[in-house]
């Protein structure tokens, strides 16, 4: 099979790999996994008062596109504000990496990532993260 | 026909796995194909179709996994294995269970790590396969909800036990 450039470059070269404090404000955690394959994906967003992405980390156990999906997004979330972040569609993603169909959900994974480190923000926000944190 | 029915067994996820291999063995010898070898094209065709069956429905059944999976799609409740509906703090924990695999090889006794972390899973394991058990007794809504998350939590340990042995093997070789 062969994998685009950029899929490759991503791979090699993951951009934004690390963590934030899950437990900081203005922090954003998402985590999502495939049973199938076993991967599991972190993503985190560090948000600023004006609701914008300052930065963002990922940490990805699984295949070259699940890595590659998460640290595109990575770079593409930043500055973008939480309205504009969660408009990004998985297919943007695949479309970008040229991933093969049997990896399309990869970027599904990463899409889901990015909607639950935002949801996981906007709840902090309202605060509730004690409870939720419980429910967990 | 059902699985469960096939071989004669009540439809559970408790099993009792020597009286499942008994009947297999069973219902293997009289479809074998080879019994077959002079009756007629249409009979011979059947036997084999059978005997595919008769294998199909073992290894699904014998696998507690497996056998989990065939029991929701029986139930009706489908899962979607691309996509985990499993809480954050299982994944969490997923997440930790291979940073230190990731590890293993920088300890000062790898070898002995892993065996130790091999058992942390298996011991997880162990534990969803209990709660499938209970869950699969009570069998309702909420219970078959639940054991459609104990069975995508199956699949993740399943696959974190398969690397750990794999890295297992590259160990005991050097």
């Amino acid at each position: 099979m062969a994998y685009s450039e950029k899929l490759i470059d991503h791979y090699e070269n993951p951009r934004n790999v690390g963590t934030f404090d899950k437990n900081d404000e203005k922090v954003g955690t998402g985590m999502v996994g495939a049973p199938a394959c076993g991967d599991v994906m972190r993503l985190q967003i560090k948000v600023s008062e004006e609701g914008v992405i300052e930065d963002a980390r990922f940490k990805t156990y699984g295949c070259g596109s699940a890595i590659a999906s998460s640290s595109l997004l990575t770079e593409w979330v930043k500055g973008k504000t939480l309205d504009q972040a969660a408009e990004i569609k998985n297919s943007d993603i695949a479309e970008e990496l040229a991933l093969p169909p049997v990896k399309i959900h990869c970027s599904v994974l990463a899409e889901d990532a990015i909607k639950a480190a935002i949801s996981d923000y906007q709840a902090k926000q309202q605060g509730d993260s004690g409870s939720r944190e419980e429910v967990a | 026909m059902n699985h469960f029915k096939l071989f004669g067994l009540p439809q559970s996820f408790e099993l009792d796995i020597d009286q499942l291999t008994e009947q297999y063995r069973e219902l293997q010898r009289t479809f074998h194909p080879d019994k077959f070898a002079n009756a007629s094209a249409l009979e011979r065709r059947l036997s084999v179709q059978r005997a595919a069956q008769i294998n199909q429905a073992f290894h699904t059944l014998k696998q507690p996994l497996e056998r989990a999976r065939y029991l929701l799609e029986l139930h009706g409740v489908a899962g979607d294995p691309e996509r985990a509906g499993v809480d954050q703090a299982f994944l969490m924990e997923q997440m930790e269970l291979r940073e230190a695999l990731a590890e293993i090889r920088n300890q000062p006794d790898p070898a002995a790590a892993l065996s130790e972390l091999a058992d942390d899973i298996r011991r997880r394991t162990e534990a969803i396969i209990q709660q499938l058990g209970e869950q699969f007794q009570d069998a309702s809504g909420q219970s078959l909800s639940a054991a459609r998350e104990s069975v995508d939590k199956l699949m993740f340990l399943n696959k974190i036990q398969q690397e750990a042995d794999e890295i297992y093997d590259e160990l005991v070789e050097y």
